[in-house]
């Protein structure tokens, strides 16, 4: 399988809304091992002045990953997910995401570096909530490495 | 918050500490973000795809790692940009004997102050993240507005 560069630049519809619920603030915080009484305590979170329970800073992925799906799915990009690995990540908050939020999330594929015969596919997702605002940009990178097979420079590693 | 942002200049150490992670954490994090990679649980696949056992997510190590400096702020929404490179994997062996959800790998994270802007009220924190001797993430860094 080959990837193509002729999606660069494309934006893609914005994925279903996403409701953030404490519950899914609590149970992520738990998984990155978070204690914070801002993520698990309302009341803790309420005394530093936030509405609602506040999602660590990594939460904003769930949200940006099922944008950035549709890129991984589009057939005129071609990449085989079974040789993905995540390459880099960068989260700009323009204000911190709560529970209580809905957001809304929408990918542009920024870029795509062919690497011999693999890759480096470079997306941008906003998410926005419901009023419109803007509150997260999400860079992510995935290197989509070579199939051995194919590969003629060599390239092929995890 | 309690930091005085004149106190602090490049190289002010802000923490470090020992995370340890079994096989569980990695089943954890799947489902609480919703990346089921089965890399990320299930050995035969991950050697399939020609990685050398289960490896943790990157955005698992980058979670965990990010929990130093909101702690030391005092406030995890004082983190307005982070980011990390993974660089290396962490594989996460499953546990051989005791306790399934015993940790069979543990990183080391540390954190000090790259750069101070008082004008704007940030300082930059760049974490080191390492498995022994490896470093895991490069170029981890989380501005925090004080």
């Amino acid at each position: 399988m080959s990837i193509s560069t002729a999606r660069e630049g494309h934006q893609y519809p914005p994925a279903h809304p996403y409701q953030v619920s404490r519950e899914a603030i609590r149970e992520f915080a738990t998984a990155v091992k978070s204690q914070h009484p801002v993520h698990h305590d309302v009341d803790a979170a309420r005394e530093l002045g936030h509405r609602d329970l506040v999602a660590p800073p990594s939460f904003a992925v769930v949200v940006a990953q099922r944008a950035e799906a549709a890129v991984v799915q589009d057939p005129e990009v071609g990449i085989d997910f079974s040789r993905v690995v995540h390459a880099d990540e960068r989260f700009t908050h323009h204000s911190p995401i709560l529970a209580g939020d809905t957001l809304t999330a929408a990918t542009t594929l920024d870029r795509i570096r062919v690497m011999g015969a693999g890759a480096m596919v470079t997306t941008r997702t906003e998410i926005a909530d419901q009023d419109g605002a803007s509150r997260c940009t999400v860079l992510s990178s995935l290197l989509v490495r070579a199939d051995e097979e194919d590969d003629e420079t060599g390239g092929g590693r995890a | 918050m309690s930091i005085d942002i004149s106190t602090l200049e490049k190289g002010t150490e802000i923490g470090s500490r020992e995370v340890a992670l079994s096989r569980a954490d990695l089943i954890r994090y799947a489902a609480a973000s919703g990346d089921h990679n089965p890399i990320h649980w299930n050995e035969r696949f991950a050697r399939e795809v020609g990685l050398d056992g289960v490896i943790a997510h990157g955005m698992l190590t980058m979670g965990l790692t990010v929990d130093l400096v909101s702690e030391w702020a005092g406030d995890p929404a004082a983190v307005v940009d982070y980011q990390a490179r993974f660089t290396r994997p962490v594989p996460v062996p499953d546990a051989e004997d005791g306790a399934p959800d015993a940790p069979t790998v543990t990183l080391t994270v540390s954190g000090r102050v790259g750069a101070v802007d008082v004008e704007a009220g940030t300082v930059r924190a760049d974490l080191t993240v390492t498995l022994g001797e490896t470093k895991v993430l490069a170029k981890s860094q989380a501005v925090v507005r004080l």
